[in-house]
């Protein structure tokens, strides 16, 4: 009997330590839902003790049944036959059971057969099902498109398809790569050309499309003749049909049952999604930080099975007499691998934690401000009670949406660096056995692999995250976690405090240079730092109450210290002439 | 067109597939108290098969159980998963039954239901292992029964044959047998008939919380969406509305039961002793894994009859 949510404490404490009270509160409309829906929760205890047993049917559903096929779906990969693809058994047979549990639309409102849930709670799905098998979440977490075209597709769209999406019907892929756009989405060139009757009709090649293959996709593509830039780009919505060809699947180093495919649109119809223009600049926008936010999920899940692959061999292999899990140097290996996975997950959920701020306030501000909405009575007991006033919820939404901004980057890059770093060393733990095929960490060092790559590379994480670090945004939130009460742990506290006071030294020295090589130099540094930091604090918090946090907070926050004391003196007093060497160094 | 009418008939049982060391007590009875009440796996299986032909045939699924109120857990648990309608059958005049007994009380309650088309159940309950429950209460209905079903291979809804028809393929010695039955019938279900559904999340959120309700009298209005007293909580998978359940609990009057053939009055099996048998490694042998090795051991065991 595996249950990926019952044998995990960290996971179950991650629950307990989410302050969502608000959050679903107010996605509820102050649990009004209850009326209406026989599913809805009444209260918050309500809400949580859904979200409790759902985790469980998950945890289930992961470990019982998606986690024993995962060796088969990796050897078995998804095939092209006759121009449509075949999923590995496994894949198949993981979505079905997905859907028969109604897991298909966790976040979607409920009037389309949605579960309404936090993005938190969400988030927590993703990680056990990519714990089992990350190939088989990319493909259920893909569910994220759904997300975007509940915000921004008009209502007869929602209608049409999000119920489509709940209820498993349907699968989707965001194509968006194409072979000259990859990082650099705005020189996408697919073509999009309306006919006289309105209708859109797309032409192109797109690439490296997860699930390509799936009935439904977000197309991005050039609607505006001419243009060369992102705002010329718009987002469609193509439900599959003759007019678009599956052109090859990728052979890939991982993730095997997920299919990457190339796709050649020939004047395939599809419906215009939002407004012309904004495709890129808002609607891939959101549609990216949703998804990074599962890929760090995903990660974190294929950590989560490498580390208990590592921990499960030592105990078992004995040499010299003993398990080499009591040899001090595997012991340090599977401490730094659990401790850095816990701080990982911390800085993952307080992220997943702000963006559900963040998009409950857009909607409650969305609620008020539209036109007629009996929401928008001004109500003085709101869900918000007294602090329901327009103003003060904008200032607020501003604060979360800088945050998220911040903190997406920063949790996509610490999770999936953690992950690849977490399956190093648990095969370097299995010694030669870990080379060979017949154990599982080969496959999650090699699923672990793209996740630092895919929804943008940790290089460009640190691009969206420095302004963020740079800037006033996380120092105000360090600032409000240094408000905290950190009353159990005040030696450590200091050191984390003294490690906060190094990075805002290097911060402070970048932004004295003023130089925008020396800034791009020392960005991985500084992000780095600030992961550390941020981890430090909320290691620390939640040590509070929890012996076995304690030390896990302990063991991190001297590691983490060191690590940022290094970088910060690299930052500060490094050679400046290094810079100059950059491009006679590494170029052949 | 009458709909399509399938009973299955579930047990709540110990887990004695996860035995921890004090599953069993000095006397060599089962320490209830130690181990996990849980839905008897097979009793699974045969409620997947209905959830199954439901959707095929648009059937109404029937779940009942007797056991004491705890119980109500694996009829929750039947919900979850798409069940229609629930029953508890809960006395304590039920208590201390045997196979005849739990049989008597269930096809009592079939009846009740005025009968149906198809009942299924598992093949035999994991903490008793004696199979003989389903094919009693085919017995007492009067249905005709097929055993051990590891697939059922057509179903004939009543509508478009006279009586309808059922061809389910069994498992026996050595192989399969398919056999063809008129309508109704029971069928007893095995584990290799199919994977059961997990639960569904929505549907645990809408009944994790519903108790049991004294409802002596049959009433099944309140599954009929159009009735007043329905109250649809959703729309299924198929769009079409699904009406909120409810526990309905019957006792022992409820089901106008003799009462001498209820429980353990109505019981005649006793058990007569337990013999706790260790099986203890008297002997072991290695055996060379090369053909002179193997040929010797088979030899061996064809002088000693154990082979041949």
């Amino acid at each position: 009997m595996s249950n990926f949510y019952t044998d995990n404490p960290d996971l179950q404490a991650a629950l307990r330590r989410l302050d969502l009270a608000r959050v679903v509160r107010l996605r509820e409309d102050d649990y009004r839902q209850a009326g209406e829906f026989a599913y809805a929760p009444r209260d918050f205890e309500d809400a949580v003790d859904s979200y409790e047993r759902t985790l469980a049917i998950v945890g289930d559903i992961a470990g019982e049944f998606v986690e024993p096929r995962a060796e088969d779906v990796d050897r078995a990969g998804s095939e092209l036959v006759d121009g449509e693809v075949c999923y590995a058994p496994g894949i198949a047979q993981g979505l079905e059971r997905l859907k028969q549990a109604d897991l298909m639309g966790i976040t979607l409102p409920r009037k389309y057969g949605g579960l309404n849930f936090p993005i938190s709670v969400s988030v927590m799905i993703v990680e056990m099902v990519s714990r089992a098998d990350p190939s088989l979440m990319n493909i259920f977490g893909l569910q994220d498109i759904a997300e975007t075209v509940n915000k921004f597709a008009d209502e007869d769209m929602k209608a049409t398809y999000l119920p489509q999406f709940a209820s498993g019907e349907v699968t989707a892929s965001m194509a968006l790569t194409e072979p000259e756009a990859g990082s650099d989405l705005q020189n996408v060139q697919l073509k999009a050309t309306q006919a006289d009757d309105g209708t859109w009709r797309l032409n192109g090649v797109k690439r490296f499309i997860t699930n390509g293959c799936g009935q439904l996709s977000l197309v991005l593509a050039r609607s505006e003749e001419g243009t060369t830039d992102a705002r010329g780009l718009s987002m469609f919505l193509y439900e599959r049909d003759e007019h678009m060809r599956i052109r090859r699947l990728e052979d890939k180093l991982g993730i095997h049952g997920s299919p990457t495919c190339e796709l050649q649109f020939d004047d395939a119809p599809a419906l215009l999604v939002g407004e012309r223009r904004r495709g890129l600049t808002t609607y891939v926008m959101s549609l990216m930080n949703g998804a990074r936010l599962a890929i760090a999920a995903q990660a974190q899940g294929i950590a989560e099975a490498a580390w208990r692959a590592a921990a499960k061999y030592a105990r078992e292999r004995v040499q010299f007499g003993a398990p080499i899990g009591e040899l001090t140097a595997v012991r340090a290996m599977l401490a730094d691998m659990k401790v850095s996975l816990e701080a990982a997950r911390a800085l993952l959920y307080e992220t997943a934690l702000i963006v559900d701020m963040k998009e409950v306030l857009e909607q409650r501000i969305a609620q008020i401000t539209a036109p007629g909405s009996a929401a928008g009575e001004p109500s003085a007991a709101g869900p918000l009670g007294g602090a329901d006033d327009l103003k003060a919820l904008r200032a607020e939404l501003k604060k979360y949406t800088r945050l998220a901004a911040l903190f997406t980057p920063l949790a996509k890059a610490c999770c999936t660096e953690m992950a690849n770093n977490v399956a190093y060393e648990s095969l370097q733990v299995h010694g030669g056995s870990g080379y060979m095929r017949d154990f599982a960490v080969e496959r999650h060092s090699r699923d672990a692999r793209i996740t630092n790559i895919y929804e943008g590379t940790t290089q460009l994480q640190v691009v969206a995250a420095i302004g963020g670090v740079l800037g006033g945004t996380l120092a105000a939130q360090l600032d409000e976690y240094d408000a905290e009460d950190f009353g159990a742990t005040p030696e450590l506290l200091e050191r984390v405090q003294r490690a906060r006071a190094r990075l805002a030294g290097a911060i402070a020295r970048v932004r004295e240079q003023d130089d925008v090589r020396y800034r791009d130099f020392h960005a991985r540094r500084l992000v780095e730092m600030a992961i550390d930091v941020s981890c430090g604090y909320l290691m620390l918090h939640a040590a509070q109450d929890d012996a076995r946090k304690l030390l896990a907070a302990r063991y991190f926050v001297d590691a983490m210290t060191a690590r940022v004391a290094a970088a910060a003196t690299q930052v500060v007093a490094g050679d400046p002439a290094v810079l100059d060497a950059l491009s006679q160094l590494g170029s052949i | 067109m009458p709909q399509l009418r399938i009973v299955v008939l579930v047990k709540q049982v110990p887990d004695t597939a996860n035995v921890t060391g004090d599953a069993m007590k000095e006397d060599g009875t089962v320490n209830r108290a130690a181990l996990p009440a849980v839905f008897n796996p097979e009793d699974l299986n045969a409620l997947e098969e209905a959830l199954r032909l439901k959707v095929r045939h648009g059937a109404r699924v029937t779940v009942v159980t007797m056991g004491p109120p705890a119980a109500v857990q694996v009829l929750r648990e039947s919900l979850y998963r798409g069940a229609d309608e629930v029953i508890l059958l809960t006395d304590k005049a039920f208590a201390g039954a045997d196979t005849l007994a739990t049989s008597y009380a269930l096809s009592l309650a079939v009846r009740k239901l005025g009968g149906c088309d198809l009942v299924l159940c598992g093949r035999q309950a994991i903490d008793g292992d004696t199979a003989q429950v389903g094919p009693q209460t085919a017995e007492k209905l009067g249905y005709p029964q097929i055993t051990c079903v590891s697939r059922i291979d057509e179903l004939v809804a009543p509508a478009d044959v006279a009586h309808g028809a059922v061809t389910a393929t069994r498992s026996i010695e050595g192989g399969f047998e398919t056999l063809a039955s008129s309508l109704p019938c029971l069928l007893t279900i095995t584990g290799e008939a199919n994977e059961p559904r997990p639960a569904s999340v929505k549907l645990v959120m809408t009944y994790k919380g519903i108790a049991a309700e004294a409802m002596p009298d049959y009433d099944d209005t309140y599954l009929d969406p159009e009735s007043d007293a329905a109250e649809v909580c959703m729309l299924g998978r198929d769009g079409k509305p699904v009406c909120r359940a409810k526990v309905v609990q019957w006792d022992h009057l409820a089901l106008e039961a003799d009462r001498e053939a209820l429980g353990l009055r109505g019981s005649p099996t006793r058990v007569k002793e337990i013999e706790s048998v260790v099986l203890a490694q008297s002997e072991a042998r290695m055996v060379e894994a090369d053909e002179a090795g193997v040929a010797a051991l088979v030899h061996e065991l064809i002088e000693e009859h154990i082979l041949g």
